[in-house]
């Protein structure tokens, strides 16, 4: 598998993405600097989290007018997958490859914790089964899910919902801080209609060993690699 | 040599000015005679920065050498940006640990956002890639009115700037006391990774090179703020805002990635961050290292505001600037390198061999708006040596305290029920969980958090370490102590405490303390008692380095911490980096296995209650006889565990301090959800309270198979450390026999809800 992982210049996950996907999951993969036009002969790409330009203005805003972004567009447009995790998922809704926006948490805290979600959508970072429980880690300040009634409506229609906030169990948030920043109808990642791009804002590629104590985040890049015929 | 002439528009310096900028009235007199002649504006600011107690230490200095600074595994000691201990493989890991108290008094988020930014910088600048920070603060009483504003200003601050950088911040620690009330600590430290070959340092060498000045512009912020951490606060403190500076952490990330690719080209031969005291304070420590001179040209500095004087610019601490020295013909590397990291880049001076300071600028030039054309009078022209080594130096009259020799033991009334007072104590903001506080922290980010905050007495982060040869994984520990009530009641001791909890928190993770870095946070060193506190404190943590083998590297030294008269808790905060040989040596906290065996290490409890959480709560106040110390058991103990852990006998491993012993294991249970049943150790007949909450030091409590407990005492046998069997994981309650039995869902509970009373 080879890997592009896109760095812009307030990218700071960059690192986590490139350790996880080449030394533990074992591609081939290299770092898309912001200012170039190429991903390379990427099979898949990675936007990693962080912050972008500073994201003073709006988390991702700057990073969806960047140089880069057009290959990015056009390699999601013929079909690759694209996952972006955290910041990158703030920039695939700014470029308008996914639905919705991402807000201000609702309790206005950055957040660092370990939350559980479930699996609601198959695709191909989510071969695992729906209702499969994974426990990831969360980091951000805008991770706030927010989409309109019909927006919803149609995620829904589409299959489009890949990941819901849930508790331990795999039940429903219910009000509580198991939905760890207040997202509407508790989604905590989407696919676009095709389900080649995915947008999370849980970092899988932080819990990818059993040395971080957790290594439900493989799973991600395991069912890549399989929707890529590639394991 | 040229009488410098005073900038148009700026006054005559003078006496008045010269106490308004912080000189003493002798100060002032040794600058004319000096010089033999009156300073300009711009010099008399130069001076009083670079003689403020901030930059100069000059009353510390003399206390200072007495610290152990060497070891074979010291790579680089005081002195430097920060300093450095090997890791091995030619790897080193650097690091330093700096103040930023007035500041975020006045204003919180942004005062402690910079301070970690500045500690950062002096990480990065010895070009090594930084890998976890830690805080350590104080603040008033839970209940001060301002302590709500001030905990979520400087947590939110903190977080702003280490989780933009993407650097993570694995842990800390949180005092609330009365004495801090007007004049919160926060203290930030910073480790990074460096090849031991390429480390950079703060020297401007080879004559003729060129100073190139990068990163962000500069403004009017933060002009003077190193006088303003010299001096005490009184009622005009909130007028001393303009002196706080704004931080950008996204600059900074571009600053710390275009600086590591600078440093790997070998085009530099010196670089110096902008810190307190701004352009002056870099260009003069770095030929003063050197034993050269400096000439800048002020028409080049970069800005963002108009008319800016000589003197605004030479004091400016506008955040996220670099000096660096490239070596002659190779600037243009320097320049490519900015521009694709989008930083602005200018040459701004040479490095002269005159010894001598000297600024250059032109009256009415302004490159900002284009007005006039450059050419420039000398506005500075002083002797490096006089900036440095021949700033003033004071050994202060000391005082010890007078009722110190007199202090009774005081144990408190016996309560009626313990339980209550083990969950009321696990429930206050000194004891309780600091989730609310590390949650807002990205702990985890660069994939290397081994052990996270609340999980271990010490952090443990992976760090990767690449060289031609591939890409190693190494394990540092890292932990930030001090508990300035025992300093308050016994300086020499108090101070080795904090060593001894350092150290004895990085073994109780599995690693070996490698160094120490200091945050020496005093009142008034004008006060005889406080300068007293002061000097006896460096003797304690001289003395407990040495026993423990752990030498200072770096450090900093903030004084004044004051406010109108009252002096803040003395607090000597160190923190140590340790290493672990093998991941798999590593402990958490607490117990993870039921029917473990639950041993304590160490000299068991006398019941002495001096200094400790349920005094205080009790009395109101810091009272009661000092614990004391006894470092050759100390170093013993630690010995006896690191070896323990590294034959991978124990199951967890937990230090006995804030709130003794029942809170020891209360935090062991509540980490897994597991109960214990033990009974309560004593060393002399103390009423089970005393036993209870005491917080004599040198103490661990480890759990472990019952199969490993002969091991185990073998080997405390031959370090001679005390091993004594207390009970078992057991059950859903914490039962200290005699004393309690408690629910461990409602410790678990208390535990959880410290801090709700001061930030919902």
């Amino acid at each position: 598998m080879k890997v592009a992982v896109v760095q812009f210049p307030g990218s700071n996950a960059d690192w986590d993405a490139l350790h996880t996907v080449r030394d533990v999951v074992g591609a081939h993969a290299w770092y898309a600097f912001h200012k170039n036009t190429s991903l390379g002969d990427a099979d898949a790409v990675v936007i990693p989290g962080g912050f972008s330009y500073g994201d003073y203005l709006r988390a991702g805003a700057i990073a969806g007018f960047s140089p880069i972004v057009s290959s990015i567009r056009e390699f999601a447009g013929r079909g690759g997958p694209v996952l972006g995790i955290c910041n990158g998922f703030q920039i695939l809704t700014e470029m308008g490859l996914l639905p919705g926006a991402l807000t201000r948490n609702a309790h206005l805290r950055f957040e660092c914790r370990d939350i559980h979600l479930r699996v609601e959508s198959d695709g191909p970072f989510t071969d695992m089964g729906q209702g499969t429980v994974l426990k990831l880690p969360i980091a951000h300040a805008d991770g706030r899910y927010h989409t309109t009634d019909a927006g919803l409506a149609e995620l829904e229609r589409h299959g489009q919902v890949a990941f819901r906030y849930c508790t331990r169990r795999g039940d429903a948030p219910n009000g509580t801080d198991a939905n760890p920043n207040g997202s509407v109808s508790d989604i905590a990642g989407v696919y676009n209609r095709d389900k080649n791009v995915l947008g999370m804002m849980p970092h899988p590629e932080r819990a990818s060993e059993p040395l971080l104590g957790n290594d439900d985040g493989l799973t991600l890049f395991q069912s890549l690699q399989r929707h890529l015929g590639l394991q | 040599m040229s009488t410098p002439a005073n900038f148009p528009g700026e006054p005559e310096s003078s006496p008045k000015i010269a106490r308004e900028f912080g000189l003493s009235e002798e100060e002032w007199e040794r600058v004319l005679s000096t010089l033999a002649r009156q300073p300009s504006y711009a010099e008399l600011g130069v001076i009083s920065v670079m003689w403020s107690e901030h930059c100069s230490y000059k009353s510390s200095r003399v206390h200072l050498g007495r610290l152990p600074t060497t070891g074979p595994q010291v790579v680089q000691g005081p002195g430097e940006n920060a300093g450095a201990v090997d890791i091995g493989d030619g790897f080193c890991a650097v690091f330093k640990m700096e103040s930023h108290n007035h500041p975020s008094y006045i204003e919180p988020y942004q005062g402690a956002a910079t301070g970690v930014g500045g500690i950062l910088r002096d990480v990065f600048t010895m070009g090594a890639r930084p890998v976890a920070s830690l805080n350590s603060l104080r603040f008033g009483r839970p209940d001060h009115p301002k302590t709500p504003h001030l905990l979520k200003g400087v947590v939110a601050g903190i977080g702003g700037y280490g989780n933009c950088i993407g650097v993570p911040t694995v842990g800390g620690e949180v005092q609330f006391d009365p004495s801090y009330d007007g004049n919160i600590l926060v203290n930030a430290f910073t480790v990074g990774i460096a090849k031991t070959d390429d480390l950079f340092f703060g020297v401007a060498e080879g004559v003729g090179n060129p100073i190139i000045y990068v990163g962000a512009k500069t403004g009017r912020d933060g002009i003077h703020g190193a006088t303003m951490a010299s001096a005490e606060f009184g009622e005009e403190t909130d007028s001393k805002l303009p002196t706080v500076q704004v931080g950008d952490p996204f600059m900074e990330k571009l600053l710390l990635e275009a600086c590591l690719e600078i440093f790997a080209t070998d085009c530099l031969s010196g670089v110096q961050d902008m810190g307190a005291a701004g352009l002056t304070s870099s260009s003069v420590e770095m030929a003063d290292r050197a034993g050269n001179g400096i000439e800048l040209d002020l028409d080049a500095i970069p800005r963002r505001t108009k008319a800016l004087s000589p003197y605004e610019m030479l004091l400016s601490e506008s955040q996220e600037r670099m000096l660096m020295v490239a070596k002659e013909g190779r600037e243009q590397e320097v320049f490519d390198i900015c521009a694709k990291w989008d930083l602005d880049a200018s040459i701004v001076g040479r490095v002269t061999d005159t010894g001598r300071f000297v600024c250059k600028a032109t009256p009415g030039y302004d490159p900002f708006d284009g007005t006039g054309a450059p050419d420039p009078i000398v506005v500075v022209d002083l002797p490096v040596d006089l900036l440095t080594n021949a700033a003033p130096k004071y050994d202060r009259p000391q005082q010890s305290r007078a009722e110190h020799a007199s202090i009774v033991t005081m144990i408190g009334d016996a309560p009626d029920d313990l339980g209550a007072e083990l969950l009321q104590l696990i429930g206050s903001p000194n004891i309780g969980s600091r989730a609310w506080i590390w949650r807002q922290y990205d702990h985890i980010v660069r994939d290397g958090t081994v052990i996270r905050p609340g999980e271990g007495d010490a952090a443990v982060i992976r760090v990767f370490c690449e060289d031609e040869s591939g890409m190693r994984e190494k394990y540092l520990a890292v932990s930030s102590d001090c508990n300035g009530r025992h300093v308050e009641l016994d300086p020499f001791g108090g101070a080795a405490m904090a060593v001894a909890e350092c150290t004895r928190n990085i073994v109780c993770v599995g690693g070996k303390p490698l160094g120490l870095t200091d945050c020496l946070n005093f009142g008034n060193p004008e006060v005889p008692e406080q300068m007293w506190r002061f000097a006896q404190a460096i003797d304690g943590l001289a003395a407990a380095c040495s026993a423990l083998d752990t030498p200072v590297v770096s450090g900093n030294v903030s004084l004044y911490n004051e406010t109108d008269g009252n002096a803040i808790l003395p607090t000597p905060t160190v923190a140590v980096v340790g290493q672990l040989e093998d991941p798999e040596h590593r402990l958490g906290l607490g117990f993870v296995r039921e029917g473990d065996v639950i041993a304590h290490l160490g000299r068991p409890s006398r019941g002495v209650l001096g200094g400790s959480e349920w005094l205080v709560q009790r009395a109101g106040r810091v009272t009661g006889a000092p614990v004391g110390i006894d470092l050759e058991a100390e170093a013993a103990l630690q010995h006896a565990v690191l070896e323990i852990a590294r034959a991978k006998l124990l199951h967890s491993a937990h230090d006995i301090s804030d709130g003794g012993f029942a809170v020891c294991l209360a935090e062991a249970c509540i980490a897994h959800g597991h109960g214990a049943s033990v009974s309560l150790p004593a060393d002399e007949d103390a009423p089970a309270h005393a036993l209870l909450f005491s917080e004599e030091p040198s103490r661990i409590i480890v759990s472990l198979p019952a199969s490993n407990v002969g091991a185990v005492g073998e080997i405390c046998a031959r370090y001679g450390v005390p091993f004594a069997k207390i009970g078992i994981v057991t059950g859903d309650t914490l039962a200290i026999d005699g004393a309690c039995e408690v629910p461990v869902e409602e410790l678990a509970e208390r535990h959880g809800r410290a801090l709700d009373g001061i930030v919902t």
